[in-house]
C-alpha cells in the first residue's frame, strides 16, 4: 500500500509518500518561519495564503522525487485537524479533490496521532502499549497509548506548551522567532549551577504540566541579572534544565502509574538535544526505553500524516464526502483501529 | 470544448459545465458550508453533463475578491482537479461574474432602451461586501455585446466608492449596480433589492471562454488567487519594514 500525505495544520506546508513495504519513499516540508519572523509569531492568514503557494509545486517534487504516479497510489491522507481552520482548508480541499480526480480514498488525519506515530517511522519501533509525550510549539501532552486509536491523555499543559516557552523565553532574551531551538544552542555554552528554576506542579500529583510560570521566572533571572553572554548562556541551561527535568519527572510518573516501560516522545521539542541525553539516561536507570523520531521527522511534516492516514485505510477507516476540518479535536475521540 | 467553473468566494457555492450542446449549473447558498457541498455539486453537474472528469477540457474558479477562507476553498479544489486531472486552469473575477449577470438581466429587463441599443453603453457597478467597512469594488461597461472593466478591482470604503464615482460624473443610482456591497452599507443609499447580488460560476463562462481562447489558461502551479484586500490587521514587531 502507498499513500500520499499532507500536513498544513500550522505553518509547515508537509507532502510525503510512505509505502507500506519500501518505507518513506520521499519527505518534501516547507517552512514559514521566516515569513512569519517579522510578526513574532504565526499569523493565520499569511499561513493559509503561503500553504496556497506551497502546495502544488511541492506535491509535484515529492510524487517526482518518489517516482510515483496516480496508478501507484492506494489512498491520501491528510490533517484534518486540530490547528489552524483556514490552514486546514487548504489540505482538505486539495487532497480531497486531488483524490477525487485519481478515484483514491481519502483519510483525514488527527495532528497528533501523526506525531505520536512518527517514531513508527524508523528502523527500530516502539510496541504498544507506551506512553507519547507530545510536545511542540503548539502542545504538551501526556498519553497513555494502549495501540492506534486507543488513546488516554493522561495529562496536559493547563498554560503555555513547551515549545512556547522556549520560544517566548528565547524572545525575553532578544532571540529571533522561534527562538526555542537558538535558546537551545545558547544553553550549551551555559554552565550549569548558576540558577535553580521551579518544576511546575511536581510537588503536586497527577501529570497535567504548567510552564507560563517559567517563562515568568526568566524574565525576573533576566531582569536581576547581567547582561553579557555568559550569563544569558546560564540562564539559557537553567531554563532548558528545568522544562526538560519537568518533562522527565512526569513522564516517569506516567510509567509508574501505568506500568508501562516505553515511553515515545514526538513534536518539535523532541528534537532538543538535552532533552535526548537526559531521557535515554535516567530511562535507562530505571529499566525503561525511549523512542524518538528522526530529526528531521520531530516537526510537522507529511510522513507522519502518510504513515497514521495508512493505519486507518488498511483498517477500512475511509471517510466519507461530507467530512469538514476540525480546528479543535480531542485525541480522545478517535476511533480504534 | 469542455469547461468545468466553480466558485465559492461568497455566501454561495455553484458550479457550471459548458459543453458545445448546452450549460449545466448547480446554485446553492450555504455559509459556512463550501468545503463539504462543493464536490459533491461538482459530481452532481458532471452527471447532469453525461461527461466523465478526463473529457473535461478546462478548468475554472471563482479567484476573488471574497472571503478569504470561500476564496481558498475554491482554489484548493481547482489545485486538486488540476493537477488530477492534467489540465490547465483560468481564474475570474468574481466582480466581473456580478457583472456579467447584471447585464443579462439589463437586457432582459430593458428591451425598450433606446439609447442603449444604439450604442451608449450603461455602467455597471459591481460591490462585494468585504466587511471592515469595506466593499470590494469595480466599474465595467456593458456595450450590448461585452462587459469591460473601466480602471481595476480595489478595495474602498464606501464613501471612497462614492468619491471615485463623482470623478467621473457617475451617479450610481443611476447605474446598473451588483453585488452585497450596496446594501450593507448605509452610505449608498441603496434600499431597493438588486437582482444580481452574489457571484455564480454559471456567470464566470462566458470570461472564462474568452480567456481560454487568448490562450491566457496556465498550469495549476503557475495560479494562485487574488484577494484584493492584502492589508489586513496584523502588526510587524517595532523595525521591521
Amino acid at each position: 500500500m502507498r499513500i500520499l500525505g499532507f500536513e498544513t495544520s500550522c505553518d509547515e506546508t508537509g507532502i510525503a509518500v510512505y509505502d507500506n513495504e519500501q518505507g518513506l519513499l520521499a519527505h518534501q516540508l516547507y517552512s514559514q518561519v521566516k515569513l512569519h519572523a517579522d510578526y513574532g509569531g504565526v499569523v493565520p492568514e499569511l499561513a493559509s495564503r503561503d500553504h496556497v503557494r506551497k502546495i502544488i509545486p511541492l506535491i509535484q517534487k515529492t510524487l517526482a522525487e518518489a517516482k510515483t504516479t496516480a496508478e501507484d497510489l492506494d489512498g491520501i491522507a491528510y490533517t484534518r485537524g486540530p490547528g489552524l481552520i483556514g490552514a486546514l482548508l487548504v489540505g482538505s480541499c486539495v487532497a480531497r479533490s486531488l483524490a477525487f480526480a485519481w478515484d483514491l480514498p481519502t483519510v483525514g488525519v488527527h495532528h497528533m496521532e501523526g506525531h505520536l506515530l512518527a517514531p513508527m517511522l524508523e528502523d527500530e519501533i516502539p510496541a504498544f502499549p507506551f506512553i507519547a509525550l507530545l510536545v511542540s510549539g503548539g502542545h504538551s501532552m501526556i498519553v497513555d497509548v494502549q495501540g492506534i486509536g486507543r488513546y488516554k491523555v493522561l495529562g496536559e499543559s493547563i498554560d503555555d506548551a513547551a515549545g512556547e516557552a522556549f520560544d517566548k523565553t528565547a524572545k525575553l532574551m532578544g532571540l529571533d522567532y522561534p527562538g526555542g531551538p537558538l535558546l537551545a544552542k545558547l544553553a550549551e555554552q551555559g554552565e550549569p549551577g548558576h540558577y535553580k528554576f521551579p518544576r511546575p506542579m511536581t510537588d503536586r500529583p497527577g501529570l497535567d504540566l504548567s510552564f507560563s510560570g517559567l517563562k515568568t521566572f526568566a524574565a525576573n533571572t533576566i531582569r536581576a541579572n547581567a547582561d553579557d553572554p555568559q550569563t544569558r548562556a546560564n540562564i539559557a541551561y537553567a531554563f532548558q534544565e528545568a522544562v526538560v527535568d519537568t518533562l522527565l519527572i512526569k513522564s516517569k510518573r506516567a510509567l509508574q502509574q501505568t506500568g508501562y516501560k516505553r515511553v515515545v516522545i514526538a513534536g518539535g521539542v523532541s528534537a532538543n538535544t538535552m532533552l535526548r541525553t537526559r531521557f535515554d539516561s535516567e530511562l535507562k536507570k530505571i529499566g525503561g526505553a525511549v523512542f524518538y523520531p528522526s530529526l528531521g521527522l520531530c516537526t510537522d511534516n507529511g510522513a507522519m500524516i502518510a504513515y497514521a492516514g495508512m493505519q486507518r485505510l488498511q483498517a477500512g477507516q475511509i471517510e466519507t464526502d461530507n467530512v469538514r476540518s476540525l480546528p479543535r479535536w480531542p485525541l480522545e475521540d478517535l476511533p480504534p483501529v | 470544448m469542455n469547461v468545468l467553473v466553480i466558485d465559492t468566494a461568497t455566501e454561495a457555492c455553484s458550479v457550471a459545465i459548458h459543453t458545445p450542446a448546452a450549460t449545466f449549473t448547480d446554485f446553492a447558498i450555504c455559509p459556512q458550508e463550501h468545503a463539504v457541498n462543493i464536490l459533491p455539486m461538482v459530481q452532481k453537474v458532471l452527471a447532469q453533463s453525461g461527461l466523465k472528469k478526463a473529457e473535461l477540457d478546462f478548468l475554472g474558479f471563482g479567484r476573488g475578491p471574497g472571503s478569504f477562507t470561500g476564496v481558498r476553498i475554491a482554489t484548493g479544489i481547482i489545485q486538486g482537479l488540476a493537477l488530477g486531472l492534467d489540465k490547465k486552469v483560468v481564474g475570474i473575477s468574481t466582480l466581473e461574474a456580478l457583472a456579467q449577470q447584471a447585464s443579462n438581466q439589463y437586457i432582459a429587463d430593458n428591451p425598450e432602451d433606446m439609447a442603449f441599443i444604439k450604442g451608449t453603453p450603461v455602467n455597471i457597478l459591481c460591490a462585494i461586501d468585504a466587511r471592515m467597512s469595506e466593499v470590494y469594488f469595480a466599474h465595467y461597461r456593458f456595450d450590448g455585446h461585452s462587459v469591460e472593466a473601466v480602471g481595476h478591482e480595489e478595495v474602498l470604503a464606501p464613501d471612497e466608492v462614492l468619491a471615485r464615482l463623482a470623478e467621473q460624473n457617475i451617479t450610481h443610482t443611476k447605474a446598473v449596480l451588483a453585488g452585497t456591497g450596496w446594501q450593507a452599507y448605509a452610505e449608498f443609499g441603496i434600499t431597493a433589492e438588486l437582482a444580481v447580488t452574489l457571484p455564480s460560476a454559471e456567470f464566470m463562462l462566458p470570461a472564462a471562454l474568452s480567456q481560454i481562447a487568448a490562450g491566457k489558461a496556465l498550469p495549476i502551479a503557475e495560479v494562485q488567487p487574488e484577494y484584493v484586500r492584502d492589508k489586513v490587521t496584523w502588526k510587524k514587531l517595532p523595525g521591521r519594514g
